[in-house]
């Protein structure tokens, strides 16, 4: 599309330090995200998605560190930053809605309060304008704002607080949101609502969104385009429509086929075989090759490089490369 | 359907007492508000709902953990609450639950053998320690932990999750049921492993003869399920069955309301079909308290074809096309 890219991660490696050894969480992630776009980032537990998210922020937790690899945010490089550098970024430019926002909430002040905080964390101290701007967010997403505003968490349903959390995220108007399964742990017609919600504040908007799930249906629905984890690996990424309609890596033909949803041929639906590796000791050549049901000889010995196959679509896997 | 179906359930109803007030009055939680339903014999019977509807309470009822407040759950035609001690005794041992979080459902310090053999010792199924471990690495290969040597030994804390529910799976099989509750067995379950669990509740089913209640509130795991399993699908809402047919005429042919709404708002791995797609919106995304209830159809708060009716009269569940019941008075005619 040639737009601008907003961030554009490097190489990035982030391990634990765990007894046992260093555990490569994310593991060699290059991608960039373009300015206006949704970029649904799918894996399963234990594939790194998050803790992209918490590297890209810097908010890893204690006894991580990031190993190599660069994390550019116009020009700068987020890796280098130092913390008080790091937190005029936060928020304000990048904001980030945890998994599990629900409990994020403080129960014993009012959710005004919450926005006012916030603003007087990052500096504004003016009441008048962060309430304003609150509203303003909180009617795009459907709330009422002077019913939610006065009130306190336990007042709100699930979807409620999810949305509160959305436009707490969104006051200084980021350039970047990351969004940690935000419709997880939610009922089905309230996950309709935040997508539905989600995709309409993306229309007015045009903010730039990192959509972390474990659902590939959720992708389908809501990202523009859509990077595929496995093991703190990138497996592929590319626009939705191509890679959903022409998937390329085994294990994303697998994934999609291992989904039970209401309009495939339930006859051609499986599960992958296996389990998901030890990343402290991890298969040698592609990690994936162990349940990849076209592996050959090359596969167990080398690990295969991204290879982009066509413009913007970019395949890890040793059955499109030429080398 | 000449059988006796192995689990009937006669307008079962389950209340929950709630103190409020400062005077301590005691209100009711309908959590389940007259349900019937039958399991037939190396059948399944699935139900789906949001949380809160009750579908989890019908199936504690079933394994007799809840005790019902009204109505009758039959087992082989024999109505349980009338059951010997014996009888009782082998009811609860023919009808197993599997549960949701395989993470809770096994004692951390004790190995997959222990775990394993002591349903076996408590029904005199094995007695000795060579016999115990015969049977249980039956149990481990029939349940796809291969080869059984590597497992039996195992904590927990060494299995990975889809792992564990094989070993909870495996628990609950030992004493050879006749049915299993399995409630929301693949809700906590890698995305990649989720369909080998079902395929290997289907394959007792084949083996064994295995029936099922299979309680989720996920829609592909429900068609995907009962319809290999040439089952149906009930949905319920606020304890009542809204809507019951067979597993594929639910899901492509949905007709009650909230079903219809349910089904459309589940997403598609497509991106041009999700595009166009409209859900079916409600007027209210607020599920009613069941300490109070709406009156009438219970879903007519949040029905955008409620009419003056649906408030003051409960729709029945009725037959609307062959073994497609509904429960609305849009269907009523």
């Amino acid at each position: 599309m040639g737009n601008e890219r907003i961030l554009e991660v490097k190489n990035l490696v982030v391990h634990y330090l765990t007894a046992r050894g260093p555990l490569p969480a994310v593991n060699d992630v290059s991608f960039s995200i373009e300015k206006g776009r949704i970029v649904g980032v799918v894996g399963e537990s234990g594939s790194g998605k998050t803790t992209l998210a918490l590297a890209i922020l810097r908010q890893l937790p204690r006894l991580t560190r990031i190993y190599k690899g660069s994390v550019m945010f116009h020009g700068i490089d987020l890796v280098k930053l130092s913390e008080k550098e790091m937190n005029e970024i936060r928020w304000k430019k990048i904001s980030y809605v945890p998994q599990a926002a629900l409990n994020a909430l403080n129960p014993t002040i009012k959710i005004i309060d919450h926005f006012i905080e916030t603003g007087n964390a990052h500096g504004i101290n003016d009441k008048k304008l962060i309430v304003e701007k609150a509203v303003e967010i909180m009617k795009m997403l459907n709330l009422e704002p002077e019913r939610v505003l006065y009130g306190y968490p336990h007042e709100l349903s699930g979807g409620m607080k999810q949305r509160v959390l959305i436009a707490l995220s969104m006051i200084f108007e980021p350039e970047l949101l990351i969004l940690d399964e935000p419709t997880t742990a939610l009922d089905l017609l309230t996950q309709r609502l935040i997508l539905d919600l989600i995709k309409d504040l993306h229309r007015r908007t045009h903010m730039t969104v990192m959509f972390i799930t474990h659902d590939i249906a959720t992708i389908a629905d809501i990202a523009d385009d859509v990077i595929v984890m496995y093991a703190g690996k990138l497996m592929e990424k590319g626009d939705v429509f191509t890679v959903f309609k022409n998937p390329h890596h085994p294990y994303t033909k697998a994934l999609m086929s291992s989904i039970p949803d209401l309009t495939g041929d339930i006859n051609k639906m499986r599960s992958i075989p296996g389990s998901l590796p030890d990343l402290i000791n991890p298969p040698s050549g592609c990690i994936f090759h162990p349940r990849c049901p076209y592996a050959f000889e090359k596969c167990k010995r080398e690990e295969p490089p991204a290879v982009e196959i066509k413009p913007g679509h970019v395949v890890s896997c040793w059955l499109y490369s030429k080398q | 359907m000449l059988d006796t179906p192995i689990i009937e359930v006669r307008d079962l109803k389950v209340y929950f007492p709630v103190k409020k007030g400062i005077f301590g009055r005691t209100y009711y939680v309908k959590a389940v508000d007259g349900v019937s339903f039958e399991i037939p014999e190396e059948g399944i019977f699935t139900l789906v709902g949001e949380s809160g509807c009750g579908k989890t309470t019908v199936g504690r009822t079933i394994v007799g953990v809840v005790k019902p407040t009204a109505g009758k759950i039959l087992y082989k035609g024999k109505d349980t609450s009338k059951l010997s001690k014996e009888e009782y005794l082998e009811y609860r041992r023919n009808v197993q639950i599997v549960h949701q979080d395989p993470y809770s459902a096994l004692n951390p310090t004790k190995t997959v053998f222990q775990s394993l053999a002591a349903p076996l010792k408590r029904w005199g199924i094995a007695k000795s320690r060579n016999e115990l471990r015969e049977k249980v690495s039956e149990l481990l290969e029939l349940v796809g932990l291969n080869p059984p040597g590597e497992f039996i030994n195992k904590y927990p804390h060494q299995l990975s999750g889809g792992q564990r529910q094989r070993v909870v799976i495996a628990r609950a099989i030992s004493v050879n049921p006749d049915v299993i509750v399995a409630d929301e067995p693949i809700t906590m379950i890698d995305v990649s492993l989720r369909i080998g669990i079902l395929d290997l509740l289907l394959k007792l089913k084949e083996e064994v003869g295995t029936s099922y209640l299979f309680i989720t509130h996920d829609f592909g795991a429900a068609r995907y399920f009962s319809a290999k399993g040439g089952g149906s699908i009930a949905v319920m809402y606020l304890g009542k069955i809204v809507e019951v047919a067979a597993a594929e005429e639910v899901i492509q042919n949905p007709l009650h309301p909230y079903t219809k709404a349910l089904i459309s708002s589940v997403p598609v791995a497509d991106p041009e079909l999700s595009r166009k797609r409209k859900p079916l919106k409600l007027k209210s995304l607020d599920i009613p308290s069941p300490l109070n209830p709406p009156s009438g159809c219970k879903f007519h708060t949040r029905c955008p074809y409620s009419t003056d009716i649906c408030s003051k009269v409960e729709p029945e569940l009725k037959e609307v096309s062959p073994g497609h019941y509904v429960a609305c008075h849009l269907y009523q005619g």
